[in-house]
């Protein structure tokens, strides 16, 4: 009889669950078919496709992985494109430049974006797999170096000093070690983490190899933290991505590099005509040669290296010279015929 | 034991004033530490609706991401999240409650059950990561689901099975075994008695369990990056073999971009992650009423 009893309870939480359950179900799909949202805004990157006049009936997939400083490059391309192409699903992942070739060399991803050129042993890895692919630079990022803005006395740094203080063993811990003058006052150092690309480039373009850095500054993946950090400390001196400091114009100041050609700021015109140097790298996109057979991949990156100069400026990156980006396009087209 | 603690009552038992201080202050401390957290989660939630409320409109629950913040939407990752709930709660339910119900009912109390007791709390210990780095190599690579729904799904089940077991296991003991033994005089066959008995009367427990499970499951982020989740996806998936990214992994991405703009459609994301969460929360304690009214 109490056996009875609990069944009749059990029934009914059954049908609870069931009916939870199916209306989950039904949010979820109830979201995905409805169709991809027209364009409501044509951004400046629509109405083109200049690559002949395709149909815009294009299907298929175009998979994007690589470093997480290209991304917003990238997710405004896909962006964009999507508009124009409303049956190609193009997705963007961050795994990070190494993380990103790793797969791009497996064959698992068809464009990869790298905030540095492929290494000898990733290229070696795609020999073994067969993979052959071409290479784009599709905008400049240059390096910061902060201070607070409370600092008086740092305006310009020669890469000889940054070298000094950022080399592994570094014995350099007070202002007045690195120039006569300079206060009597401990440095505080905030850098990117070992495994941002913004890290290898400082390293191998200030002490000469990549990785090679002091290991006592305060580390941080997200650059916003070094903000907050070189914001908040009167002895902090950092770096990190250019665009970080034009968002922060106010929190920091800027400190000038001389890299042998007297004292130069970064900013749009001297990053992209390149004498703000040692401090500016070309940003890259890798395209699976094998993949551009496939109609929707040739169309994305077409588009991607059509509009690369427009859209980088857009989130906060520097085009590179007009000159480069036709030749990308010669590149791309002789590779596609 | 019953000693020591008799003298100690008849000692203070001489200054009623003294002994009366002693439990205000242990009041007051008591009340700190639980207020502690309360004032925590209030402040922590204060700042971000502060920041996030006026990035939080029906535009922004229904757009996909994009490069302009007022366009930017979260649709892509609520839809991501809810498929990823969908599929992976029925698989935690089913083969937690099982293993709770064969470890609790079936098995017998020897060696091997305390080797899998003692893996289970290990297990329940294991950083996120290594379930992500162990579902890159088993689900996507050798059973070739690729960074599929199913394949995080798979993954985030690993992840919360061991947290589901013990939740169902503490739930069946603390089942009284009168009940079961009435069921067994009965005539009921073990499984009955576990269907009809000690199940209806654990339920209660077991959801509990579930839902604090899924609710850790709704804000891991690390094992899905390493399987491959993706960050800009435009559209919301359609079969469980699609690609995928969830609220969590929207949001980091937002926080870390330089355009302060992007740090508020954060915090707006945060607000929707906690709105599922509490939704969530509220359907638990309602199917635990239910299921604990009369058991």
């Amino acid at each position: 009889m109490k056996v009875q009893l609990y069944r009749g309870q059990r029934g009914l939480d059954r049908r609870v669950v069931a009916a939870v359950a199916l209306g989950l179900v039904l949010a979820v799909t109830g979201c995905s078919n409805r169709a991809t949202a027209p364009a409501s805004n044509p951004g400046p990157g629509s109405g083109t496709a200049s690559g002949g006049p395709r149909p815009a009936a294009l299907e298929g997939t175009v998979l994007v992985d690589g470093s997480s400083t290209v991304y917003p490059i990238a997710e405004a391309v896909a962006e964009e494109f999507g508009k124009l192409h409303a049956g190609v699903r193009v997705m963007v992942g961050v795994s990070g430049t190494g993380g990103g070739f790793k797969r791009f060399t497996a064959g698992e991803t068809d464009v990869q974006n790298a905030s540095r050129p492929i290494k000898n042993s990733e290229r070696r890895l795609a020999d073994q797999n067969g993979i052959r692919y071409l290479e784009f630079p599709v905008a400049f990022d240059g390096l910061a170096v902060v201070v607070n803005p409370a600092n008086d006395f740092v305006d310009c740094m020669t890469a000889e000093e940054l070298r000094r203080l950022w080399e592994p063993g570094s014995a350099v811990t007070r202002w007045s070690q690195l120039r006569p003058g300079w206060p009597d006052r401990e440095i505080k150092l905030y850098g990117p983490g070992p495994d941002s690309g913004t890290f290898d480039y400082f390293t191998e373009a200030i002490v000469g190899r990549a990785q090679a850095s002091r290991p006592d500054f305060v580390a941080s993946e997200d650059d916003n933290v070094l903000v907050q950090g070189i914001a908040g400390d009167r002895d902090a001196l950092g770096y990190f991505g250019y665009a970080y400091y034009v968002e922060n114009t106010d929190k920091l100041k800027l400190v000038a590099v001389d890299g042998g050609q007297g004292c130069v700021y970064p900013s749009l015109e001297t990053i992209n005509n390149g004498t703000y140097s040692p401090l500016s790298r070309p940003l890259h996109v890798y395209v699976n040669a094998e993949r551009l057979k496939r109609p929707e991949v040739e169309a994305f990156v077409r588009f991607y290296l059509e509009h690369a100069a427009t859209l980088a400026a857009e989130v906060g990156y520097i085009p590179l010279p007009d000159r480069t980006y036709r030749e990308n396009l010669a590149r791309f087209e002789a590779a596609t015929r | 034991m019953a000693v020591p603690r008799v003298a100690v009552a008849a000692g203070v038992m001489d200054r009623p004033a003294a002994r009366r201080r002693r439990d205000r202050l242990a009041h007051g401390l008591f009340l700190a530490a639980s207020l502690f957290g309360v004032v925590a989660l209030a402040l922590l939630l204060a700042g971000v609706a502060l920041k996030g409320w006026s990035a939080l409109s029906w535009t922004f629950l229904t757009s996909f991401p994009s490069r302009f913040p007022q366009q930017a939407g979260i649709r892509s990752a609520v839809g991501g999240s809810l498929w990823l709930l969908v599929l992976t709660g029925p698989m935690v339910f089913v083969w937690g409650v099982g293993a709770a119900i064969y470890l609790e009912e079936y098995a017998r109390q020897g060696r091997l059950n305390r080797i899998i007791q003692a893996n289970l709390s290990n297990l329940a210990g294991v950083p996120s990561i290594v379930y992500g780095l162990l579902g890159l190599a088993l689900f996507v690579r050798v059973l070739a689901l690729g960074r599929s729904l199913l394949a995080g799904a798979l993954t985030m089940t690993l992840l919360l099975l061991p947290l589901v077991i013990v939740a169902t296991q503490e739930a069946i003991r603390a089942v009284p075994k009168s009940l079961r033994d009435g069921a067994l005089a009965l005539g009921a066959t073990r499984w009955q008695t576990v269907r009809l008995v000690v199940l209806p009367a654990a339920m209660p427990g077991i959801l509990t369990g579930m839902i604090l499970a899924v609710s850790r499951g709704l804000g891991e982020t690390a094992p899905l990056i390493a399987i491959g989740a993706l960050a800009f996806v435009a559209f919301t998936p359609s079969s469980p073999l699609d690609p995928f990214t969830v609220l969590p992994i929207q949001i980091f991405n937002w926080t870390s971009r330089p355009q302060e703009a992007f740090r508020e459609l954060a915090a707006a994301g945060i607000l929707v992650l906690l709105g599922v969460l509490l939704a969530l929360n509220g359907l638990a304690a309602w199917l635990r009423d239910r299921a604990g009214r009369g058991a």
